[in-house]
């Protein structure tokens, strides 16, 4: 093998061999937690659930909704986003 | 109706209609399927039925005419070949020593190719001989 | 170079390895650090792809023949845009690109949620490091892209002439993007069903993106493919369920059904066993494409020879559906619906139903791909279906599919009451009706399926627009923009339905044109002399005359014969366009063929006589009669071969070329043999590509990273409603 393919390649040996090894070699990764998924779970139910009701007053100002079946819907909606948004205040403190 | 009985009844509509057009899917492709043989097993081939054919242009055999091409076709692997009568579009790859697909059906002493069925296979890129020549 | 290459390969082999051990160590022990680590092989994967794929990209450009690949597959005298492709045309560039991208896609992905799915994730890093590893094993012990010539050749075998044509080359990258993207949410699914994190909204959102762009990809890789087919090769169809076409629009199938589904399970919980077994089948209907190609298992026009790399590729798939059916299993309570459809009547019994239909659509084309895999396992004969078979199924399943597609715009969710059903309904209905009954006035009745495709897809186009209209209105009556600017600013705010409803219409197009194109097209395959005419439709073909044409490369060779013919077309009386289609013929490195031979009887490639429009296609294609020259191509290769050795090679090489130019080309263009010719006037076979556009167009507005402004102004409007329930709520609790 020519030298310079040589030197090259143990180059990036070592290179590789310091990048994945980084995180091994500083810690000090926070651990894992529950409490983070359960936060990032509600976060992203919350906002399809904004989605949801954003979703049901276009409903309503293209006519596929009544103002009756919108009041409905929307209060549903509305209840089940704050059931979400209680949730996450107790996960988040 | 009561809820759970209207989805009951949606749920076997479905299996239902699932169960039919699989039924129909797997009877249709036994009867409208065609046969696929190598040259030297249409010896033993029914002259009602159509065959797919697939083998190599025998090389030396080619004959183009107007509207199509007679030319032999041989098994992959041997020298069984027979003729073949093809009217339609010819693909741009075909050429003697290539692999062809073509639906045939037997008349008299050749086979007769269904018009535009016949395929090329492009030539093999994806081998691991790449020193072969095209 | 090669050995730096090759190195660089089974490092990225090594990398992948390690990834997988210490991801799922990590995940297991609950020690975040190596999770980070096995993060990280992940990018030093990539770079190590990116590495190689470069070192293997720049032997191309630079016409380094030391490389055995480079020499097969490319020559000094290719153009630089398909030097740079040709790497990707053999068995070993291909796999390296796909590791490439699968490797880039890995990383974006792990590096936009490195901090979230922090369960999920590590899994999911160690399928897809599982996927990079098996590619690298097979480019390092298998098919190596690094191999060396120990005699370096001065000239390399050139392109397949059949491949230089810009979509043929942009064809692969598309469709591998479209397939690795798929490995993304098949990874994550895995690793969701694996940490028992199922149906979470975060890992919707988090791989909803990446399906979506795989969706993406690979429809534009398929429908590059079916243009390519068009333009290019003398048959004139776009589609013929060739089995490696069928493959590639398997998990697209899949995948479209998935990307509807998702959205039920986001709004109710439901269906999650469907989504996840979707996700899933898509993955490996993904893998299953990538095999078929470079397997021979199927008679295919694709199926470029039989290779040695079936049976790993085999065992992947088998382990994954085993794998997969296994999880699925495992996890079945936590995967159990909250909740049940509320009616019939409403946006989710229609997703549901494009579900099914999709599904359905998949299973055919699925069926018929591997019946004769199937036929020959059960019977030990095999049995091929041709089109018709597939046409019998696929036609009343996607008339379905256009028309849920045009009810879904205009539904509600949940629940839609009969009343409010009928508002929406009449106008579109109307419409679609009225055109059924103008077009079968004017002739469409002949063809009742293509007419029934056309209301159908006219009814989507008109209920897509009453839901343009509406909304523009709405937003109007708010703001009091101008009509442009309420339409702009309610597909910005609102670009995932907005964008669907784009993609909608673009397949409705699609369809007519497929549906018209198929149904009135008029073929004719004649053989003319110079002066006749044919008829075919409203048209009238005119053979004016016959050319003959040689291209040379910058040092003097003879690259191309191309002979052809001006078409003028004309209808009543009228000249429409004047069409030159011809046939070039590239000479081949086989000596067998003899000195003039060789010229004639190397690869040949057509150039189609195209006249696109948007309401007709004028399409021919010609086959010179070089058979008539038989006897002079002998002769001159009995002349020549005499001379070889006793006279110079480049005395020879004039005088071949002289002789080619005297005796073929010049007496061609004065005084043709009968050619024959392929006519093909058929209609609105623009619409397809015009509603491919559309579709993608549809589907970047729905994939477009919103604002972040505009969305935390949306998310905070909702967000101050929704505190005012919680305000007044709370108040009475403690009042």
């Amino acid at each position: 093998m020519d030298p310079g393919a040589a030197l090259v390649i143990l180059a990036v040996v070592c290179a590789v061999a310091w990048i994945v090894s980084a995180p091994l070699r500083a810690g000090g990764e926070q651990v894992s937690s529950e409490r983070d998924d359960r936060v990032a779970e509600l976060r992203a139910r919350r906002d399809a659930k904004y989605r949801e009701i954003r979703d049901a007053q276009l409903d309503l100002d293209t006519g596929k909704l009544s103002e009756e079946d919108h009041r409905g819907l929307d209060r549903q909606l509305r209840r089940e986003a704050a059931d979400i948004l209680r949730e996450l205040d107790e996960a988040e403190s | 109706m009561h809820p759970s009985r209207k989805r009951r009844i949606r749920l076997i509509v479905a299996l239902g209609a699932a169960t039919i057009l699989a039924v129909a899917l797997v009877y249709t492709s036994v009867s409208a399927s065609n046969e696929t043989v190598q040259p030297s097993q249409l010896a033993k081939a029914d002259p009602a039925d159509t065959y797919q054919l697939t083998g190599k242009v025998a090389d030396g055999s080619l004959r183009e005419r107007s509207g199509g091409a007679d030319f032999r076709v041989r098994d992959r692997d041997g020298a069984a070949s027979v003729p073949v009568s093809y009217s339609g579009a010819i693909p741009d790859p075909f050429r003697e020593g290539r692999e062809v697909i073509i639906t045939v059906r037997k008349q008299g002493a050749t086979y007769v190719g269904e018009r535009d069925s016949l395929i090329t296979k492009c030539p093999s890129k994806f081998t691991e001989d790449s020193t072969q020549k095209s | 170079m090669a050995t730096v290459g090759r190195a660089l390969l089974i490092l990225a082999l090594l990398a992948a390895a390690y990834g997988i051990v210490a991801s799922i160590y990590g995940a297991v022990r609950g020690r975040p650090e190596w999770v980070a680590s096995g993060r990280r092989a992940v990018y030093a994967v990539a770079a190590l792809a990116t590495g190689a794929f470069a070192i293997l990209e720049i032997a191309f450009l630079r016409s380094d023949f030391s490389f055995q690949t480079v020499w097969a597959h490319s020559s000094t005298t290719t153009p630089t845009f398909y030097k740079g492709a040709a790497a990707w045309s053999s068995q070993e560039g291909s796999l390296l690109l796909w590791l490439w991208l699968l490797s880039l896609w890995s990383s974006l992905v792990l590096f936009l949620t490195r901090r979230q799915l922090r369960r999920v994730a590590p899994y999911a890093t160690a399928v897809l490091l599982g996927f990079a590893a098996f590619f690298s094993a097979l480019l390092v012990f298998k098919v190596s892209p690094f191999h060396t010539l120990a005699m370096v050749p001065a000239e390399g075998k050139g392109l397949n002439p059949l491949l230089r044509h810009p979509s043929m080359m942009i064809h692969p990258p598309m469709l591998y993007s479209g397939y690795t993207l798929f490995a993304i949410p098949f990874a994550f699914a895995i690793g969701a069903l694996i940490a028992g994190q199922v149906g979470a909204a975060d890992w919707i959102r988090s791989t909803r993106r990446f399906a979506l762009a795989a969706w993406f990809f690979l429809g534009i890789g398929v429908m590059l493919g079916a243009r390519w087919s068009y333009a290019e090769l003398g048959w004139g169809g776009y589609w013929a369920w060739d089995p490696v076409e069928n493959a590639s629009l398997l998990p697209w199938l899949t995948g479209t059904a998935f990307l509807h589904s998702i959205m039920i399970q986001e709004k109710r919980g439901m269906l999650k066993i469907w989504n996840v077994s979707l996700v899933l089948a898509t993955g490996i209907l993904a893998i299953m494409g990538t095999f078929l190609v470079r397997s021979g298992i199927l008679d295919s026009i694709h199926a470029f020879g039989a290779s040695t790399l079936g049976l790993p590729f085999v065992m992947l798939i088998g382990v994954l559906i085993v794998g997969s059916i296994g999880l699925v299993v495992y996890r079945r309570e936590a995967l159990r619906s909250e909740n049940k459809l509320d009616s019939m009547l409403s946006r989710e019994a229609i997703f549901l139903g494009n579900n099914l239909v999709l599904v359905g659509l998949a299973f055919v084309v699925f069926w018929g791909t591997f019946w004769p895999l199937i036929a020959e396992a059960l019977t030990g004969t095999r049995r091929a279906l041709g089109p018709p078979w597939f046409d019998r199924y696929t036609v009343p399943l996607a008339l379905v599919l256009v028309l849920l597609s045009g009810i879904g715009p205009i539904i509600a969710w949940r629940r839609a009451t009969k009343a409010n059903a009928r508002r929406n309904f009449l106008v579109p209905t109307a419409l679609a009706l009225g055109l059924g009954v103008v077009l079968a006035a004017f002739g469409a009745a002949s063809r009742p399926l293509a007419l029934l495709m056309f209301v159908v897809g006219g009814f989507v186009v008109f209920s897509v627009g009453q839901e343009f209209w509406r909304g523009v209105g709405a937003r109007r009556a708010m703001t009091n923009e101008n009509p442009a600017a309420a339409l702009l600013s309610l597909v910005a705010r609102n670009r995932r339905r907005y964008g669907g409803y784009l993609v909608h219409v673009g397949m409705a197009v699609l369809f007519i044109g497929v549906a018209a194109s198929t149904a009135f097209r008029d073929a004719r395959d004649v053989q003319m002399n110079p002066g006749e005419t044919a008829r075919v439709g409203d048209y009238e073909f005119r053979y004016v005359n016959a050319t003959s044409r040689a291209q040379f490369t910058n040092a003097g060779n003879l690259e191309k014969i191309s002979l052809g013919a001006v078409v003028e077309v004309r209808k009543d009386g009228k000249k429409v366009t004047t069409l030159r289609p011809d046939r070039g013929f590239y000479p081949s490195t086989d000596d067998s063929l003899g000195p003039i031979g060789r010229y004639l009887a190397g690869e040949a490639t057509s150039e189609i006589g195209l006249k696109a429009g948007m309401r007709k296609d004028l399409w021919v294609a010609m086959t010179p009669n070089i058979r008539a020259y038989e006897p002079t191509i002998e002769e001159g290769n009995r002349v020549f071969t005499a001379l070889q050795g006793k006279v110079p090679a480049e005395e020879t090489g004039a005088a071949i070329g002289l002789a080619l130019r005297n005796r073929i080309i010049e007496p061609y263009r004065n005084d043709p043999p009968p050619a024959t010719f392929r006519y093909i006037v058929s209609p609105l076979v623009t619409w397809i590509w015009l509603g491919a556009l559309i579709v993608f167009g549809g589907g970047l507005v729905a994939m477009w990273p919103g604002p972040d402004a505009a969305r935390r102004r949306a998310r905070a409007r909702a967000a101050a409603r929704v505190a005012e329930d919680l305000g007044r709520t709370q108040a009475r609790s403690t009042a």
